[in-house]
């Protein structure tokens, strides 16, 4: 079917405004329901064992004491997910990271699960497992599982993309390469070349609320799941795949989130969940502890990489290489191949390659995280760019400027840009007060800029109006930070009405059509699509049903304001007929009015950042402070610019703490040290200053509102915003996140020869 | 181990549980009470998504046992608001957008709560000191700091804009400063 998803532009009524979300009351009143929230009669509690070892064969699993214990219901291990994959291996990858199958991959790697009538008895029933462990040697750093001989993590992987096709098996699952052009004519035109090593430690999305479910089998295969996620579909399909059910016959129902970023993208413990509850004919609630979620679920990637640039003097790049590390944890994926599409993009450049290595390490699967890859790539790339800016004199704001990509740009990663926003965020970052606010004694100042693709995908929305002419629209992305308002706001739009006036839910997946997960940043964009175009449905269906009420024809009737007007000499005169008439005579003009919509959206906006960041290093201690902060980002549209603004900020504290803080310990044998929010330390609120704002609305030509979407981006520029400010602040340049305080001190003291 | 029976004051109510000695404060509430507004994010005293006032004082719910309540004054997100009418705390969260995700929210409303009753009028260095027990990942804090300081002028000049009452409707237009920085 063909939409006109072409952006025009218009003068919005409720589309801009400051409005209270619906949700708000909820929220602010402990009301609302988190995955923790929900109980069903009869349910037990869910209890995960976990390997403690890095790397380990399973001999065998005794589970029959813990059976025993009074109160226990139902024990699981592999054998009660039976490989229902069908040589499927991303499946049979997420059906092993649920639960071990006869190796332990990582620290933290389940291995049995039990229910049992309270938590005491469900804890004491682990307590009384036996699994007879042979400790394999293991391997958690992404350079080391690169090196020959290092422990394989997976036999069965031979890398994919070399040439040719090896036979033995290795860490590096794929290899990837994008870019065009002539890597040796760039650098031999070069005046100056910088080439720099990096590496980044593994940071966790760290979400407030664990996760959890409440899943419920019957004996007739009907079951139902209460969870918090990014996405009911992906659940779903995934968990009625790994536990053989029907597709239609698991109601799957997405709690309020509690933060995800990412790392709710995936299934983790829910089919574990599903067959406990089949196994003891009972609901079942599973709801992880924060240990489980540091050691058990989707981190991002660790990395390591090096970056090369050569330049003119003039500040014109002719030539630019990254070669990236990426592990991924224990299971294959493509978080390297992300790094190296995204590390280039924000540059128009005539000669660029990007080499991604995917490798594999004793550490759990990786997940998605808040433009996942992006910010690592670009740590590397724009501290390099500060240090070419330096090498040849020249502004670092100027230099970018100078190279940054436009439309008509052919991306390092194959396409050729549209309308962006690269530029336009350089020049605000330029103009902006910021820039010329005056430092003191060690501070200093820096600027970063950042990419990400953003995402549309399968979306489909129902908006029914009711007898009262108030309005539903039931949609199937997950609400992470306001979205029921920004779809409300559009849907009140397109009909003409107060917002007030529309109700917006996210429906289970029982009651709506298919909707991809809420990633990439697509809620607002596919979700607002896919609103504008029921809506459009609806007015269609009202203009008829007043055409009707009218005896006129219906290309004699145009909805205005809320309205359906006859126009035409021999109409004009007609008064016109309101919403809430029309939904009044509904049952006598045929029947109930709604709209639909299911689509494809496609042409989400490629979405730009520049940051600003002030920052003080003590030269005692190591310690920093950032100042103060300015995030410019491109929205293409702000829907409800207070959202946006959250969006903006929201990326920025995350990338902060990974830049300064964050990071995954793993000792010698292989465990992580850190499980905690004491250990692993996430920004606080004493930690940060305001966080300023700008946005930009450079409109996405393929969507009807202009919309880009926002949540992401504004991850990637903080690395290297604080790496390039601690270099003018303390004179070191920092290489190797977080950059915490004994990293700056030792790297302090190493420059001053102490 | 024999349970514990319990008599305490949670939100005004006189009430009566009886608990496990091992049970935490958070547990209680969650499971006996059916109070799920304050939530578990780490269970260790990390993150502050369950903070209550427990006779005027602040606290981890799951730093607590339920057992040591007898006899005390437990306050929790469920008993801020008066009624239909909103404690000025929920109505600034609500207009500044100071909450995303949402469940670190009851938790930095009980936090501000203890905060606006020892310092009426505090500075942003102070708020974000006080709050720095509380973990919310979603905000990056701007708005919640800005939440809290405008709560605090409303406590102190209610008559002014009289938003205590307000449960829904559109915020003023205008009515933030935002992209500016807070001096």
């Amino acid at each position: 079917m063909a939409f006109d998803t072409q952006y025009t532009n218009q003068e919005f009524k409720v589309v801009g405004k400051r409005v209270l979300r619906p949700d708000g009351i909820d929220k602010v009143t402990g009301r609302a329901r988190y995955g923790a929230d929900m109980n069903a009669p009869g349910q037990l509690v869910g209890r995960i064992l976990r390997s403690p070892h890095a790397h380990a064969k399973i001999r065998a699993i005794d589970t029959s004491k813990a059976e025993k214990l009074k109160g226990v219901k139902a024990v699981v291990t592999a054998a009660d997910l039976p490989d229902l994959t069908r040589g499927d291996m991303g499946m049979y990858d997420t059906l092993e990271n649920c639960m071990a199958r006869g190796r332990a991959l990582y620290d933290g790697h389940a291995v049995a699960a039990v229910a049992a009538i309270d938590a005491d008895i469900a804890r004491k029933a682990l307590k009384l497992i036996k699994v007879d462990y042979e400790i394999l040697p293991h391997v958690t750093d992404v350079d080391e599982a690169m090196k020959p001989g290092a422990p394989i993590v997976q036999p069965r992987i031979r890398t994919v993309g070399v040439n040719p096709a090896p036979t033995k098996p290795s860490n590096i699952s794929q290899v990837s390469e994008f870019g065009h052009g002539d890597l040796d004519a760039g650098f031999a035109e070069a005046d100056v070349i910088v080439e720099k090593s990096y590496k980044t430690e593994q940071t966790h999305q760290g979400y407030i609320e664990p996760h959890a479910c409440l899943a419920s089998v019957g004996p007739d295969g009907q079951a139902e799941l209460w969870v918090t996620t990014q996405g009911p579909y992906m659940q779903r399909n995934t968990c009625a795949a790994l536990l053989g059910l029907e597709v239609a016959k698991l109601r799957v129902t997405a709690s309020e989130i509690g933060g995800g970023f990412g790392g709710k993208t995936h299934v983790w413990m829910e089919p574990v969940a599903l067959a406990l509850s089949r196994k003891a004919n009972r609901p079942v609630k599973l709801v992880l502890t924060r240990e489980e979620v540091f050691r058990g679920t989707g981190p991002t990637c660790s990395t390591s990489m090096d970056i090369k640039i050569g330049a003119r003097r003039d500040g014109t790049i002719t030539a630019a290489q990254a070669v990236l590390r990426y592990q991924d944890g224990a299971f294959p994926n493509i978080w390297g191949m992300l790094g190296a599409m995204t590390a280039w993009a924000c540059y128009d450049l005539k000669n660029v390659k990007a080499t991604a290595y995917d490798v594999l390490v004793n550490r759990p699967k990786v997940a998605a995280y808040r433009a996942p890859s992006a910010p690592m790539a670009a740590f590397g790339v724009e501290s390099t760019m500060d240090l070419v800016a330096a090498e040849i004199g020249m502004d670092p704001v100027e230099l970018r400027i100078k190279n940054a990509a436009k439309e008509g740009t052919r991306a390092s990663y194959g396409p050729t840009y549209g309308p962006i926003g690269i530029g336009p965020t350089l020049e605000a970052a330029k103009n902006h007060p910021h820039m010329k606010a005056p430092l003191g004694a060690n501070q200093g100042r820096g600027m970063a800029c950042g990419f990400w693709f953003n995402f549309g995908g399968q979306t489909c929305v129902d908006l029914n109006i009711g007898q009262d002419g108030t309005v539903n629209l039931a949609v199937g992305t997950v609400d992470v930070g306001g979205a029921r308002a920004s779809l409300s706001m559009i849907a009140a739009e397109e009909l003409g009405i107060p917002y007030e006036k529309v109700k917006c839910i996210v429906a289970d997946t029982a009651s709506l059509g298919h909707n991809d997960t809420t990633e990439g940043s697509r809620g607002t964009f596919s979700s607002g699509m896919a609103t504008v175009f029921a809506a459009r449905d609806a007015v269609r269906v009202l203009r008829e049903r007043a055409a009707k009420t009218w005896d006129i024809p219906v290309d004699r009737v145009e909805w205005r304001d809320g309205k359906a007007h006859a126009f035409g000499d021999e109409h004009g005169n007609l008064a016109p007929l309101s919403l809430e008439e029309l939904a009044a005579k509904a049952a006598r003009t045929g029947g109930p009015i709604a709209g639909h919509n299911e689509i494809v959206a496609d042409g989400a906006g490629v979405s730009f950042a520049t940051h600003i960041c002030d920052i003080e290093v003590d030269p005692e201690t190591g310690k920093s402070r950032i100042l103060r902060y300015t995030v410019i980002q491109d929205a293409g549209k702000a829907i409800h610019p207070d959202y946006v603004e959250g969006q903006f900020q929201g990326a920025a504290a995350q990338g902060i703490g990974w830049a300064l803080n964050e990071e995954y310990i793993y000792g010698a044998d292989g465990r992580l040290q850190n499980p905690g929010f004491l250990d692993y330390r996430i920004a606080v609120c004493s930690d940060l200053p305001m966080l300023d704002t700008q946005i930009l609305e450079i409109p996405n030509p393929n969507h009807p509102y202009g919309i880009r979407g926002v949540g992401e981006t504004s991850i990637v520029p903080p690395l290297a915003a604080i790496a390039n400010a601690m270099s003018n602040a303390a004179g070191v340049r920092m290489t190797h996140t977080p950059m915490s305080p004994p990293r700056v001190l030792k790297a302090i003291r190493e420059a001053h020869g102490a | 181990m024999a349970a514990v029976l319990v008599s305490t004051t949670v939100n005004g109510d006189a009430v009566e549980y009886s608990c496990a000695p091992r049970e935490s404060l958070l547990d209680v509430l969650r499971n006996r009470l059916g109070l799920t507004g304050s939530k578990e994010g780490c269970g260790t005293g990390d993150c502050g998504a369950c903070s209550v006032i427990v006779d005027g004082r602040l606290v981890c719910a799951c730093l607590m046992l339920g057992a040591e309540m007898d006899g005390r004054t437990v306050e929790t997100v469920e008993g801020l608001a008066d009624g239909a009418t909103l404690h000025p705390l929920q109505t600034k969260f609500l207009e500044h957008a100071a909450l995303q995700c949402g469940v670190c929210t009851p938790g930095f409303l009980m936090a501000s709560k203890a905060l606006l009753a020892r310092n009426a009028n505090p500075t942003e260095e102070e708020i974000r000191f006080a709050l720095a027990g509380n973990l919310c990942r979603c905000t990056g804090y701007d708005k919640i700091v800005r939440a809290v300081s405008a709560a605090a002028a409303e406590l102190a000049h209610p008559a002014k804009s009289g938003t205590g009452k307000k449960t829904g409707g559109k915020k003023a237009a205008g009515g933030k400063a935002t992209g500016k920085k807070k001096g």
